[in-house]
């Protein structure tokens, strides 16, 4: 067994529907302002769009830009966000070798091209024919480079310079929560200094509400904080970028740098889910996290993404835990694979704070500790995987 | 019966493969693949499955065996898979049914929905002349479609394996375009170095010949147009190559802590000595034109291995036949290699089985570890009209018996993802 070590989190960057960077979130979710949804563009489906944001700041290039698809930029921006947040940003020497673990999807498509074909196939005298021809003939070849889920990554190099271990986890909630898991466990075990943790997701897309409809999950009006949803309950697709950096203690400390927070192994399953089965993992995690937990000074932050049954399972656990809870889903939305970063995060802020921010829902139970100073952020895949880190301030 | 543990040179644990599986489009298993791989025999052939009319491209190394009608990518990855880790298992002996001791690396194709199923989506959406994604989204919400979603998720194929293979923990699907299968391997290793498990499943899959999939590297000018005779498309290293073959296959390993292997009585097939890794940032599907990132991640998997150059004996090419990657593989190894790289042999698999994609680094990985058992290496067929500009020995159209030691697997993918595997034989 290699020695432990101490993981650090050294940078966030943070672009959400609350706006740009963690500080614009933490406003909103602290004054409990309303949750910035969307039940028109994509109705009857509720949204969390971003808003309308120039991404010259992170993306100096505009022929960069125009080389990707909305999820990349989103993704390549929250990443320019975190390595400005850790100050690595711009260090060449620290870039070369700063490692990365992103977790996305990809998959952007061309909507008008997609419909376009499917209207003229119906026509087509030999519609595989016709489908090949108007494929050829139609689709933008850089699209495919919009498309492959490690662009993002590609990207992330390109745009900012990190080159060095670049790898790709797909896989919704789960990708989310083995990135941030094989990335603390590298540095903890010295395989890596510093790594650049998150990912991006573009859920206010026609094509990616059609993916996830497929699961006849996606939330219709009335909008609900994500703990009252009903029995169906139903997830509201959000549009996020969100990147950590982690960083060993000793390589912080090297360069003179503060940590946001320190940051434990992430615990996570991703079996098939009999009966009961969310909460024995649940449990079973919680053992494992709890004997390290101060419950005078400790929260959780949960990413409960109102899916059912995954929600309704996750607060009975978190009854019994007894601890505060609050979710940062009802106010920005579920961002699939970025989701448990995002909430990471936020988690930082909450910390930092040292307060909860306000309650939205029946599972945002408990006052904030009076100095908080751990939590333990949960994530409950809508379709599998379950997981759980803990988040405590460094003095 | 405690012993000493048996380390590397910087104190790790040995990686040991225990077990070898591979599909590719030259047949099911070790056994044919080894024989038609090392009689330099072609998986390439007419595309057969869809409609190649308007198509630049009509050929790939599909694995037909493998395919029933409309099976979408998700289906018939998830059977090469299956049919991969099934021999790995077997042949390692480890664990019991259902029940594999480690967690699962797996690199799937990326997956989308179906040409097939939107068609059925606009179908049931009912409108009459136009189509939009509003009515297919509403389509899509009804239960007859249920079936289809997991055909567009990244992880089901992992699920689907870990499920049947009882893999341990939470199984990780990941993806790092041509370099995936090699990063599976890498992640596998890295666990079992951090002592987190004792065993591993390594597996990369693609089973994504469709045709958008063709349209999309066609359009980036990455396939060879070369349509007849198909077998004498993929012609890495020579002169007149022309680009990839896009191909289907899978290859699963079993790695093991060396110790737990040996404790177990299991055979120990190869070893992993080391994983190099380094991320281009010079352009999105082109190299760094100084070679610098392909130089540094072939050094860094010497390095990790705790070998030099000089310990190499064979080099297991990415070699895709594409102008640009040929050319700056050639480069990358003669600024490693030095003088020396006259006399390392250099082969491409890929000439006879294409480009596997996702499965690639694994596939070839599999195949460099049957190049270390049997001591015979895999040719480049269809080089007949070398590359003056790169002069290299690719074993050239029939296989060679070498005495060999250790060989390095590269490969290198779109993305600027660079991935290299230093493996070697067992121990003596």
């Amino acid at each position: 067994m290699t020695d432990r070590r101490e993981v650090w989190i050294t940078g966030v960057g943070l672009l959400t529907c609350l706006g740009e960077g963690l500080e614009a979130a933490w406003l909103h979710l602290e004054r409990g302002d309303p949750p910035p949804y969307d039940d028109k563009t994509f109705a009857p489906n509720i949204v969390f769009p971003m808003r309308p944001m120039s991404f010259d700041k992170q993306i100096a290039k505009k022929s960069d830009q125009r080389q990707m698809e909305t999820w990349q930029r989103v993704g390549v921006y929250a990443a320019g966000l975190a390595l400005n947040d850790a100050g690595i940003a711009g260090n060449a020497e620290l870039l070369d070798h700063t490692d990365m673990i992103v977790c996305a999807e990809g998959g952007e498509r061309d909507l008008a091209v997609d419909t376009a074909i499917l209207a003229g196939m119906r026509k087509a005298e030999r519609p595989g024919a016709f489908l090949n021809e108007h494929l050829m003939s139609d689709l933008r070849p850089t699209l495919f480079l919009a498309q492959l889920p490690n662009m993002l990554a590609g990207n992330i190099s390109l745009v900012h310079g990190v080159i060095g271990a670049s790898r790709t986890f797909l896989g919704e909630e789960s990708a989310g929560l083995d990135a941030v898991r094989i990335a603390q466990a590298r540095i903890a075990a010295g395989q890596s200094e510093v790594t650049l943790v998150g990912g991006a997701y573009h859920g206010a897309r026609w094509d990616v509400l059609l993916n996830i409809e497929l699961s006849g999950m996606l939330l219709k009006p009335p909008f609900a904080p994500v703990w009252d949803r009903g029995p169906k309950g139903g997830l509201a697709l959000a549009t996020m970028g969100a990147f950590l950096v982690l960083e060993s203690r000793e390589h912080a400390q090297a360069r003179g740098v503060r940590p946001r927070a320190r940051i434990g192994p992430v615990l996570s399953d991703s079996r098939a889910r009999q009966a009961g089965e969310i909460e024995s993992t649940l449990r079973r995690l919680w053992k494992e996290i709890s004997p390290s937990i101060d419950p005078k000074q400790a929260a959780v932050i949960s990413g409960a993404n109102g899916s059912e049954p995954a929600t309704s399972a996750e607060l009975s656990v978190l009854t019994e835990i007894g601890l505060p809870v609050r979710n940062p889903g009802t106010h920005i939305g579920h961002g699939i694979d970025t989701h448990f970063v995002a909430c990471l995060g936020i988690t930082c802020a909450a910390i930092e704070h040292g307060k909860l921010f306000a309650p939205a829902g029946r599972g945002d139970r408990g006052d904030s500790p009076a100095a908080l100073r751990q939590a333990a952020v949960t994530s409950v895949g809508a379709w599998r995987g379950e997981g759980m880190t803990l988040i405590e301030r460094v003095d | 019966m405690a012993s000493v543990p048996t380390r590397d040179k910087t104190g790790r644990p040995v990686i040991a493969v225990t077990g070898i599986g591979v599909v590719t489009s030259l047949g099911i298993g070790q056994d044919e693949n080894w024989s038609k791989l090392t009689a330099g025999v072609s998986g390439i052939r007419r595309i057969s499955r869809f409609p190649i009319d308007g198509l630049r491209t009509t050929i790939a190394g599909t694995v037909d065996a493998a395919y029933t009608d409309y099976m979408p990518p998700a289906d018939l990855t998830t059977r090469l898979a299956f049919l991969a880790a099934e021999e790995a298992v077997a042949q390692s002996g480890i664990g019991s049914k259902n029940h594999f001791p480690g967690p699962l690396f797996i690199a799937p194709p990326p997956l989308e929905l179906e040409w097939h199923y939107r068609e059925a989506l606009a179908a049931a959406a009912g409108t009459d002349i136009d189509v939009n994604y509003p009515d297919l989204v509403r389509a899509a919400a009804r239960p007859q479609f249920s079936p289809v979603f997991p055909s567009a998720r990244g992880s089901t194929v992992a699920e689907r394996l870990a499920d049947h293979f009882g893999t341990e923990g939470s199984a990780i699907s990941l993806n790092t375009a041509c370099a995936s299968g090699a990063t599976g391997i890498q992640l596998g290793v890295e666990a079992i170095r951090r002592g987190e498990c004792q065993a591993v499943l390594a597996v990369g899959a693609d089973g994504s010949v469709t045709p958008e999939s063709l349209v999309r590297f066609s359009l980036l000018s990455a396939l060879s147009t070369h349509n007849d005779p198909p077998e004498q498309a993929s012609r890495p290293f020579s002169k007149n190559r022309d680009g990839f073959v896009i191909a289907e296959g899978a290859a699963a390993l079993v790695l093991e802590d060396f110790d737990h292997a040996r404790a177990r009585g299991a055979r120990v097939l190869g070893i992993i000595e080391g994983c190099g890794e380094k991320s281009d940032s010079f352009h999105r599907t082109r190299s760094s034109p100084d070679g610098k990132p392909i130089v540094a991640c072939m050094r860094q998997a010497l390095a990790d291995a705790g070998i030099g150059p000089e310990d190499v004996d064979y080099i297991n090419a990415h070699g895709t036949s594409t102008p640009e990657n040929d050319k700056m593989e050639y480069l990358g190894v003669s600024m490693v290699f030095g003088e020396r790289i006259k006399d390392v042999p250099i082969s491409s698999n890929k000439s006879m089985i294409g480009h596997t994609l996702t499965a690639a680094g694994a596939v070839e990985a599999a195949f460099t570890l049957l190049t270390l058992q049997h001591q015979r290496m895999p040719p480049t067929i269809n080089y007949v009209v070398p590359d003056p500009a790169i002069p290299l020995d690719v074993v050239p159209n029939v296989a060679r018996d070498k005495r060999m030691r250790r060989a390095i697997s590269n490969s290198f993918g779109f993305g600027g993802q660079n991935v290299s595997l230093v493996l070697a034989q067992e121990p003596a």
